[in-house]
């Protein structure tokens, strides 16, 4: 039984070897699209774009403008001097909010009068906008204070705040998304290429009519499994190293918890994620719709469905049920945990179990299927 | 021209015969817009929030209580000791820990300022600083109501001097769902992934099998073999495009604001662009495995990434923010949202159209003569 595994698995060794572009693009376009992605995905809403309609021109407005574009969050593009202005700067998307100042402003602000900054805030980017709301809310509370505080200077009085909020946050002080993100675009990047290759290296065979040949040889489809699939693991497990040394030297992204582990659990995920390419395999009589099939299963899921980059628990019950058919979603969990939090196996054993659950199946339903047709 | 309607007319039939494949091209966006649709969801609808009280009191509860009611927090914990907190941060059950002090209730009586710890899982970057300012907005209040219960109680005057207050309105989506915005986005990914994957098969898929010699020795010109095989994948593409275009109206409810007919005239654009990348791969690879991974890793991946789809272009590099002016899928979506969220037009859409028409027309020409020159 050996012997033969072996040799089926030579065979394949052999035929990925003669491909030099596929070798080549296997390993190298994971480490410059991490490159390019690691830089260009992040959350981290800064230098907002704001026009001015200022129709007080006043100190305090200076003074306000000042010290919003002081901060690395606004930058100021334009000045405008009419309500029309407005609209075109904010369809045409050329600031992404517009502040306006009315003119009795100073005159209300030197009576001790509350007076309403009004700002227009471009939200077709739901997340983005929030995070400006915010942000104008703040400088504004700010500045107010600031205008209490004078007065209470001058006057000579006290003022009385009850509570002070100390936000800390850990694992991430600066509340940068990238690293977030990096171990949700590692486990996509495996996925697709080892979905992608297992599927395709037998559907081919299939395709070509050479599996005729295979069936008649006194190989079991249980050893043309294993055989076909212990390379791409070796190359996927490779991969795996590559994009996180790559994580590391680009991103700073430190192994915090055990390396063992790590491996360990890639280990795991690439058999779920295998199981998943078998299973497609076993299904698709042509590339093409085993292609068809690996983008439906693999590429969307794992961008969308793994928790990656949009938070599962914000996803309605039926839809977080369904997350559990991408493996992605429980690799990310562990990723996460260990790269980010260094925590150990008690924080994500679960998650290990789950894809070896999910790879049982899949390997399972590709065994059922693999007979039938055989019988067929 | 008859020899062209004909082949078109084959190569139609041959698709419609490929049962699972239709299957595969058809069926598949429907679930898939539906089902990512529900999940793209970067809400911040809950969050789950853990208490350790150290003081136990009346008025640390009541405190409490204010942000069960503000209906934002779901207190899933109260942990009981330092080391309970570690642990629900380490295992990421919580977004945030509130820590009240044990003087609580004692400082606020004596009418001094208590500071109040919270602790963030800040590995999401982006949910944490959302989450700190649900937090700052109720602990104000909170402190608000507590000075003016000393102002009624009391009679006493507070020195009040004038401030700004700010008013927020959000256009075009106000409610800030970042459904609205990842919906046509993903319509646009959809739209895509099918033509590319499609066309990027198409032809070395002949050469795989051998069928592209019997075609070459047909009296068939190399236009009019291309042509016969851009047709087909250009109706399938707009067909897809209609059925998402139902879907996401009829059942996500959100309205088309702009002109439909410009929509479809875009994404005709859009598609042509596409078969011309999927005909540039085909023509570049050998076999159909490299075919597939150099669509997902050279092309579907970036426009993925680097379109905005998901992540803003605004907060990418600079180096990447010009890489995207390469993406045709930026482009798609530019139009996608100005026509659908803003209702937008083509007097300010007419560059983004412009440059699609552009990109489509020259990669399709580059490719065609790449094809005929490897023919001959």
């Amino acid at each position: 039984m050996f012997h033969r595994i072996l040799a089926i698995t030579k065979k394949e060794f052999k035929q990925l070897k003669r491909d030099k572009r596929m070798l080549f693009i296997v390993f190298f376009f994971p480490v410059v699209l991490l490159a390019i992605f690691g830089y260009a995905i992040n959350f981290d809403v800064k230098h907002i774009k704001i026009a001015v309609y200022d129709q007080d021109k006043s100190e305090y407005t200076r003074e306000y403008i000042n010290g919003l574009i002081s901060s690395e969050y606004f930058e100021l593009v334009t000045y405008i001097d009419s309500d029309a202005e407005i609209k075109k700067l904010l369809d045409e998307k050329i600031v992404q909010a517009v502040v306006v100042f009315p003119n009795d402003l100073s005159k209300k602000l030197n009576d001790k009068e509350d007076v309403k900054v009004q700002y227009l805030v471009d939200g077709v980017e739901g997340n983005t906008a929030n995070v400006i709301v915010n942000y104008v809310n703040a400088a504004t509370i700010n500045y107010s204070l600031k205008l209490t505080k004078e007065y209470l200077a001058v006057t000579g009085k006290q003022s009385y705040i009850p509570i002070n909020l100390e936000p800390r946050f850990w694992f991430n002080p600066e509340l940068e998304s990238t690293k977030f993100l990096i171990p949700g675009l590692m486990g996509m990047i495996l996925i697709i290429t080892a979905v992608v290759s297992v599927s395709l290296s037998i559907v081919r065979e299939k395709e070509r009519g050479t599996i005729e040949q295979i069936n008649v040889s006194p190989l079991s489809s249980f050893e043309l499994i294993i055989g076909k699939t212990a390379p791409h693991i070796v190359i996927s497990f490779l991969n795996a190293a590559i994009v996180l040394l790559a994580g590391y030297v680009l991103f700073g992204v430190v192994i915090k918890g055990s390396i063992l582990l790590l491996l360990l659990s890639t280990f795991i995920f690439l058999f779920a994620v295998l199981g998943l390419g078998i299973f497609i395999s076993s299904v698709a009589d042509s590339q093409q719709v085993a292609f068809q099939a690996a983008n439906i299963t693999a590429l969307l899921p794992s961008l969308i469905l793994s928790g990656f980059i949009f938070p599962i628990e914000s996803m309605p019950t039926i839809i977080q049920w369904v997350t559990n058919i991408t493996p992605a979603k429980f690799y990310v969990v562990t990723l996460r945990a260990i790269l980010l939090r260094g925590v150990g196996l008690s924080a994500f054993w679960e998650q290990l179990i789950y894809m070896m659950i999910f790879g049982i199946i899949f390997i399972v339903l590709a065994t059922v299927v693999d007979r039938k047709a055989k019988a067929a | 021209m008859k020899t062209i309607y004909e082949f078109i007319i084959k190569e139609l039939l041959q698709l419609k015969r490929d049962k699972k494949m239709m299957a595969v091209i058809f069926i598949a966006p429907i679930l898939q817009l539906i089902l990512l649709g529900y999940a793209a969801n970067m809400d911040v609808e809950i969050i789950h929030t853990a208490i350790f009280d150290q003081d136990k009191t009346e008025t640390s509860r009541e405190f409490i209580r204010s942000f069960e009611k503000s209906g934002y927090f779901s207190i899933d914990y109260y942990a009981e000791s330092y080391d309970e907190v570690t642990e629900l941060i380490d295992k990421a059950k919580t977004i945030v820990t509130i820590v009240i002090p044990k003087d609580f209730e004692k400082k606020l009586n004596k009418r001094e300022t208590v500071s109040i710890q919270t602790l963030f899982e800040g590995s999401d970057g982006n949910k944490s600083s959302i989450a700190l300012g649900y937090i700052q907005a109720v602990t104000n209040r909170y402190s608000q109501n507590i000075v003016s219960d000393i102002k009624d109680k009391y009679g006493m005057k507070l020195p009040i001097a004038g401030s700004l207050v700010p008013e927020v309105r959000v256009w075009y989506n106000p409610e800030m769902k970042t459904r609205n915005y990842m919906v046509p986005g993903i319509m646009g990914l959809i739209l895509m992934i099918t033509t590319l994957s499609l066309m990027s098969m198409a032809v070395v898929r002949e050469r795989e099998i051998g069928t592209l010699e019997q075609l070459i020795v047909t009296p068939l010109k190399s236009y009019q073999l291309i042509l016969g095989k851009l047709v087909p994948f250009t109706i399938v593409g707009f067909v897809v495009m209609l059925i998402v275009m139902v879907i996401m109206t009829q059942w996500f409810g959100i309205i088309i604001r702009g002109s439909r007919l410009f929509l479809l005239f875009a994404s005709l654009l859009f598609v042509l662009s596409n078969l011309g990348w999927g005909l540039l791969i085909s023509t570049i690879s050998k076999t159909q495995n490299q075919a597939m991974m150099i669509s997902v890793f050279a092309v579907m991946m970036p426009m993925i990434y680097l379109s905005g789809f998901a992540f803003p272009i605004d907060n990418m590099p600079q180096i990447v923010q010009y890489i995207t002016y390469l993406i045709p899928l930026r482009y798609f979506i530019t139009i996608l949202h100005g026509i659908v969220l803003k209702g937008t037009g083509f007097s300010s859409l007419w560059p983004e159209a412009l440059i699609l028409f552009v990109m489509g027309v020259g990669i399709l020409t580059l490719s065609a003569l790449r094809f005929s020159k490897k023919i001959e």
